[in-house]
Order: structure tokens, then sequence, then C-alpha cells
């Protein structure tokens, strides 16, 4: 059971106890503030791609505009609607809150893991890593905290006692269940070539960049995973939970002060620690860029400025793709994913599994056969699912003629 | 710190959750405050499961019962709109009490039979029993004896269950469908 970091295991110490507390705070803190940055950050860069100022008052170039709002946050009045549920009214902004911060312990952000080594540092005589804990499990708990998250939504949604918050949670739920299965097929190809849940090995297992992962698994399980999280994030084009001109602003609408701030938080926290963790499962974490060796600053510290760059990249592109692309129509959503995303992922991971039994050395003829053998399988079920897709299409049409469709949720 | 005397405090503490979750189920009046107990006990069950070293069942548990089978009753409670606090009162099936009576003697009169039975290993065993202690060290032990024991031993059995919950999907499928109507009189009696 304590077996998640090196430090448990000589027994516990008063100076391991103090690296832990010390390691909590450290991350507590470092995500609290980065979360700060990157509202801050978003603002700014949307507003410079809408061509307007974006904050600019507070402090140099803005910079303070997040924690001014946070302390108005604070001091608005809280209320709760009649007709909501007092318990879980109050609970729910903390059940979207506490996931996001713990996904942050077990993403490894800094430590050496060049030429094979396995990224401890040592600090006061102990060994420890530069993550909080490496449990077994590793990326299953990434995977069963952002499956917690939903009972945020959801319960705000319903607790609000209200129609557009109850309408936002309902479509966000149904969205996250629906991205969860692409995100872990995708990530069954990562678990696929690394060969191990724990986020350290993962990390180790890519140290030059033809084993990143990205390069590893092909680019395909890297781009359903990027568009998996950005669904299971509700992150635009994929924010239905809180489309504004629909449902004014969703699931969070009958939030007000220190609660809607903390669904704010929680909601670009997670876009941070979304983003920690696909650098970590694709990019190699705290791994060199093409074995670049920083001059005059240890490897530990390497890692960390190796990760906050890769990271960095990935805000951007979240930012980005929330300046640039339009929200998707409820069914186009529940089309992508249901009917790409999933059949693509699953079919990619057969073909890593094919390749890696039938074509062990990797020669070319061999992967060419597989390969090709892999392809037909694939265009056949692609072949019967349309049939099946043309066939249940006419069905409908030729059944519910007079019938209206059932107005989707 | 004594490993021992943190075991204890684990154990209660989760056993505390659960059995508070539990009670919770039962006894409270709103469904949806009810699925939320029942989280609470998963999460119990969970707790109990690292503790015993089975770290990929607790993962599993909280991923797939946690996550997805409890979001799903909350789904169905709000989409149905049931989620209000029902008079107990009323028994809308009459026999449902008096039989629910005798499974409840008979579950409980199991598992004291279970432990009675299992008496002897109570304080035996150490967590972890089962598992190859020459590899728990490496960090992936657990998971690949688990998959070595699920897709070598049990492979048959396990095919059995998907092939079932195949099945299962289907028919929901062809239940959940609108049938062409052969004529106009019934319209109204399809909904969603």
């Amino acid at each position: 059971m304590l077996a998640i970091d090196p430090l448990g295991t000589g027994g516990w110490l008063w100076t391991s106890l103090l690296i832990m507390i010390g390691k909590v705070l450290v991350i507590f803190v470092v995500s609290l503030v980065a979360t700060m940055l990157m509202i801050w950050g978003e603002r700014k860069i949307v507003s410079g791609m809408h061509n307007r100022v974006g904050p600019n008052k507070a402090g140099p170039w803005g910079i303070m505009q997040s924690l001014a709002d946070g302390i108005k946050a604070f001091f608005k009045e809280t209320f709760r609607p009649s007709k909501s549920d007092p318990f879980l009214y109050k609970l729910a902004p903390y059940l979207m809150f506490i996931p996001a911060f713990l996904i942050w312990a077990v993403i490894p952000l800094g430590g050496d893991f060049t030429d094979g080594k396995d990224g401890t540092v040592t600090i006061f005589g102990q060994v420890t890593r530069v993550q909080l804990a490496d449990p077994q499990v590793g990326i299953l708990f990434v995977l069963a905290m952002s499956s917690i998250a939903v009972y945020g939504v959801m319960l705000a949604g319903w607790a609000s006692g209200s129609k557009y918050p109850l309408l936002g949670a309902v479509r966000g739920s149904a969205q996250m269940i629906s991205y969860e299965a692409a995100l872990g097929l995708s990530l069954a190809a990562v678990l696929l070539s690394s060969g191990s849940l724990s986020t350290a090995r993962i990390v180790q297992t890519q140290d030059s960049f033809v084993d990143w992962n990205l390069v590893a698994t092909g680019i395909v399980p890297f781009a359903i995973f990027l568009v998996a999280t950005t669904a299971e994030l509700n992150r635009p084009p994929f924010d239905l939970v809180e489309a504004e001109q629909e449902l004014v602003s969703g699931f969070n609408t009958e939030y007000g002060g220190i609660a809607f701030a903390l669904f704010f938080l929680a909601e670009f926290m997670n876009v941070i620690t979304m983003s920690g963790v696909i650098v970590t499962l694709f990019l190699g974490g705290p791994q060199p860029i093409a074995g670049i060796d920083i001059p005059f600053i240890p490897g530990a510290i390497e890692g960390t400025i190796w990760f906050v760059l890769k990271l960095l990249v990935f805000l951007y592109v979240y930012i980005w793709l929330r300046a640039t692309l339009p929200r998707l129509r409820y069914d186009q959503l529940m089309d992508f994913g249901w009917k790409v995303l999933i059949p693509v992922a699953l079919g990619w991971f057969l073909l890593l599994a094919a390749l890696r039994q039938f074509s062990p050395d990797g020669t070319f003829a061999d992967s060419l056969r597989v390969t090709a053998i892999c392809v037909v399988v694939g265009i056949a079920s692609i072949a019967l699912f349309y049939a099946a897709l043309q066939v249940s299409r006419r069905n409908r049409e030729r059944a519910a003629a007079p019938q209206q469709e059932g107005s989707p949720v | 710190m004594n490993t021992t005397f943190l075991e204890y405090v684990v154990f209660f503490a989760a056993s505390v959750m659960m059995l508070g979750g539990a009670i919770g189920v039962v006894t409270m009046k709103n469904p949806v405050h009810s699925a939320l107990g029942l989280v609470l006990t998963l999460f119990g069950v969970a707790v109990q499961f690292v503790a015993q070293e089975a770290h990929f069942l607790a993962a599993v548990q909280v991923i797939v019962y946690a996550g997805a089978i409890v979001v799903l009753f909350l789904f169905v409670i709000m989409l149905l709109g049931v989620d209000r606090a029902v008079d107990l009162s009323i028994e809308p099936i009459k026999i449902q009490r008096p039989l629910a009576a005798v499974m409840a003697v008979g579950l409980v009169a199991l598992i004291t039979a279970a432990v009675i039975e299992a008496g002897d290993a109570i304080g035996t065993l150490n967590p972890g029993t089962g598992i190859d202690t020459a590899t728990v060290e490496d960090p992936d032990s657990n998971i690949q004896q688990l998959a070595q024991n699920l897709y070598n031993d049990h492979v048959l059995a396990f095919e059995l269950t998907s092939v079932l919950l195949i099945v299962a999907v289907v028919g929901t499928v062809l239940m959940t469908r609108k049938w062409p109507k052969r004529s106009a009189d019934e319209g109204s009696e399809v909904g969603a």
C-alpha cells in the first residue's frame, strides 16, 4: 500500500513525511497560480485573436485580473435558489474542483529520465520522485478522476432545481460518458507501446523521439486523445454543457460568487492537468526534445523545464481551438464520438496489437503483410457498418415519415 | 509509524464509509441522494481493495461503478423525472416487501455462514495473499498476473461474458426501436 513512492519503502521517517507534505504544498500552490495565469492568458490570447485589448488594468498587462476577480467572487453574497437541494448545491462545485487537483498527483513534473535513468532525485538523503505519487495503476487513476468529475456537472445541474441547468447537466454527462470510451481506447494504444500503467514508467520508455508515443503509436491515438479530452473538458468546440446562446451558461446558471468561481477554476485547472496528461502520455513528459542538454542546470530541473515547455504548447492549442472553431450541434457531437472516434480508435488499436504480435521484429515485409490484412478487415467492417446505417436510415424514414423526430436533449 | 495501526485506521475509515453509504441508500427518501450513498459505498470498497494490494480492482471499481454505472442511474433518474421523494406508505406490488424480508434474512444467513466457514483464515493471511511475492516490487506485476489469469485460464468465461453483454446491448436496441406500424390507428403508444 505504501509503495507509491520510493520514500515509503525504507519505513516512514520524519524527513520523508516532511518531503511529502512539502511536495503536496508545492503542487497545490503551483497548480492554483498556474490556473490563475491560465485564465489571464486565455483572455489575453483570445482577445488578441479577436483584435481586442483584453484585460489590461490590474497589474502589468492585466496579469492580476484573475486575482482581482477571485477576490471579488469571495466577497459576493452567497445565495441559494429556493427550489435547490441544499446539500448537493453546495457540494457540486467541490466535486468538480477536487478531481482536477488530484490528477496532478500522478503526473511526473520533472526528474532526469534520459538514458534510461528512472527519474528519481535525492533530497536530504531521501530518494523520491518529482511527482507526488507513482501508484501501480497510474494512468487509470487519471481516468477514474476524470470520470468522477462528471458528478460535479451532473449534480450542479440537478441540485439547482431549474430547467436550463438540468438540460446542460444531462447533455454534459452524456457527452462525457460518450467520449470517455474513445479516450480509453486511444489510451490503450499508449499502454500497449509502453507496457506499463505507471506514469513514471510511461515517461521512462519514451527516451528518444522515435520512442515518443506520439510516433510509436502512429499519430492517430494522439489525435483521438486530444479531441476526446477537449470533449471531456467541455471546452469549445464541445462546450454544449454551457452553450450560452441556448442554455444561459448551462449547468452553472444558478451559481454565483465563490461557488461559480470554483467551477470556473476547475474548468481551467482541468485544461492544464489534461495537457499535462497528454504531454506525459505522448510527448515523453520531462524527457528532453531531441536529446538537447541544457548546460549548467541539473538534470531533474531540466526535466521540469522541458515539461513546462511542452505543456505551454498544448495550453496554447486549447486556447487557439476556442477562438477558432464554432460549436458543434448536439447530433454532430454524438455522431462524431460514436461513429468516427470510437471505431477509428478501436481499429487502430487492433492494427497496433496485430503488428506487435505478428511482426515483432518490425521487418518491412512482415509489417506490410499485417497492415494489408488489417486494412482489408477494417474496410470490410466499415462497409458493414455503413450498410447497417443505410438500412436503419431507410427503415426510420419509411416508418416515421409522418411522426416527428424526438427532440434532442 | 506502525503499519498495522495504519491498516486498522484505513480499514475502519473505509468500513464507516461503506456502512454509512449503504444505510443512506436504504433510508434516503430522494432517489438522487440514495444513488450518491451508493457512490460512497463503492468508494469505501475501492479503499478496501487498495488496502488489500488490489490496486487494479480499486481503479476499475471507481471507473466502472462510480464513474459509469451510478452516473447511468442518475441519468435515468433525472431523465424520467422520478427525482422526488416518494410516499413509502403505498406499496405498488403487494408481495414485494415480504419477499424482500425473506431475501434479506437469507443474505444475512449466507454471509454469516461464509464468515464462520472462513473464520480460521481471518488474521492469518496477509494483504496481497495469492500474489507472487517474488515480483511484488515490480509495479506492474499485479496487473500482469490478473491479465494472465483472466485471458489465459478463464478465457472461455471471459468470451462468454462478452457475448452476453453484446446480446444485452442488441436486445436493448431491439426493444427500444420504433417498429414500422402495420395499421395507423395505434399511433400514440410508441413513446421515447
